[in-house]
């Protein structure tokens, strides 16, 4: 005959499992850590000769000191660098003085005219990290929505709603993220 | 007289809290699986800047911080920005100890993939950020990530 066990008192269950719940909630973040992907290049080596790059193809982004942006030897502004970049990257006319292309045959793509412009970003000791992120927001945006134009154009959807890594390798080498960052100079004597 | 003499009292049957426990611990699974732990006490104020073309960090495993800021007590350790590895204040010449400490304690297929977050104060001046980039691409740490809040993109 089976004996009956006596019931074990389950109300402070509850309890237990706030306490750990508090626990949780007191020690952990909700905050989903998200920021601006970049690759550092390797340091110069000496030895190298510099790199030819005609004049045409680089695009100049200097921020001084108190956070002024000088863009192509002109006055800046960050609420119009973004159209600046693109209209650079993609040369849409084909124009003399904006950087050249070259044809490229992209897997998924075929014969594509990538264009050969850099962006060359130059900051000052004194720049403002906030203003250096915004520089570098706009300059990302600009790559991304030329990006995001060919996708459409090509596989009807936005670059990041591609799906097949094949694409993706293709898109992002018709438009290469091609922003380069000078060796830090210190030109307003700022720290 | 009546004999089916109904049991009529004026209270209400109590509500069962059985199922209480189970609820808390739902709870309880939601946010052990949603959050990650806290690893380090911050010592200096860190408000990132916003940005709109954010990616989210991939490999919460594979990622070390570098916090820059003014410290939060500000009253012993003054106003200047300063670098956080860990827990402790650092200089620009403890990055490549911390760089290799942190990656001896990966699995060394993995060591390539170790990206460095740059969790820095939107007021802090781009001196001591470059310095610490500079220091960076010396130990080879390339994958690097600047540390935003992502801000809804204009419509326009």
């Amino acid at each position: 005959m089976a004996r009956k066990v006596p019931e074990i008192n389950a109300g402070s269950m509850a309890d237990i499992s706030f306490l750990l719940l508090i626990f949780f909630l007191v020690t952990t973040t909700m905050d989903v850590d998200s920021g601006i992907v970049r690759r550092l290049p390797p340091p110069p080596d000496p030895t190298a000769p510099t790199p030819d790059v005609k004049e045409r193809n680089v695009f100049n982004v200097l921020v001084n000191k108190s956070d002024r942006l000088f863009v192509e030897g002109r006055w800046g502004d960050i609420r119009t660098l973004r159209d600046e970049a693109k209209e650079f990257l993609s040369n849409p006319q084909n124009r003399e003085d904006l950087p050249e292309k070259r044809m490229e045959n992209i897997p998924g793509l075929g014969e594509f005219p990538v264009s050969r412009g850099i962006i060359s970003l130059k900051n000052d000791r004194g720049t403002s990290y906030d203003m250096y992120i915004q520089v570098q927001n706009e300059l990302t945006a600009a790559v991304n929505e030329l990006r995001d134009e060919l996708s459409r154009q090509k596989f009807g959807v936005k670059f990041s709603d591609l799906r097949s890594q094949m694409d993706i390798d293709a898109i992002q080498a018709a438009v290469p993220m091609s922003i380069s960052e000078a060796e830090p100079e210190n030109i307003g004597g700022g720290k | 007289m009546a004999r089916f003499k109904k049991e009529k009292s004026g209270e209400l049957p109590a509500i069962s809290t059985a199922s209480m426990p189970d609820i808390i611990f739902m709870l309880l699974f939601f946010f052990m699986v949603t959050t990650t732990m806290r690893e380090v006490t911050l010592k200096v104020k860190v408000k990132p800047p916003v940005a709109t073309e954010v990616q989210k960090l991939e490999k919460k495993s594979l990622v070390s911080f570098i916090y820059i800021g003014t410290p939060v007590q500000s009253k012993i350790y003054g106003t200047e920005s300063r670098i956080q590895l860990n827990d402790s204040f650092r200089t620009v010449n403890d990055i490549a100890e911390f760089i290799y400490n942190e990656r001896e304690t990966r699995p060394e297929a993995d060591r390539g993939l170790l990206t460095t977050s740059l969790k820095v104060d939107k007021d802090v001046k781009m001196g001591i950020v470059t310095d610490v980039k500079q220091e960076l691409r010396k130990v080879g740490a390339f994958k690097i990530n600047y540390s935003t809040r992502k801000k809804a993109p204009k419509t326009n």
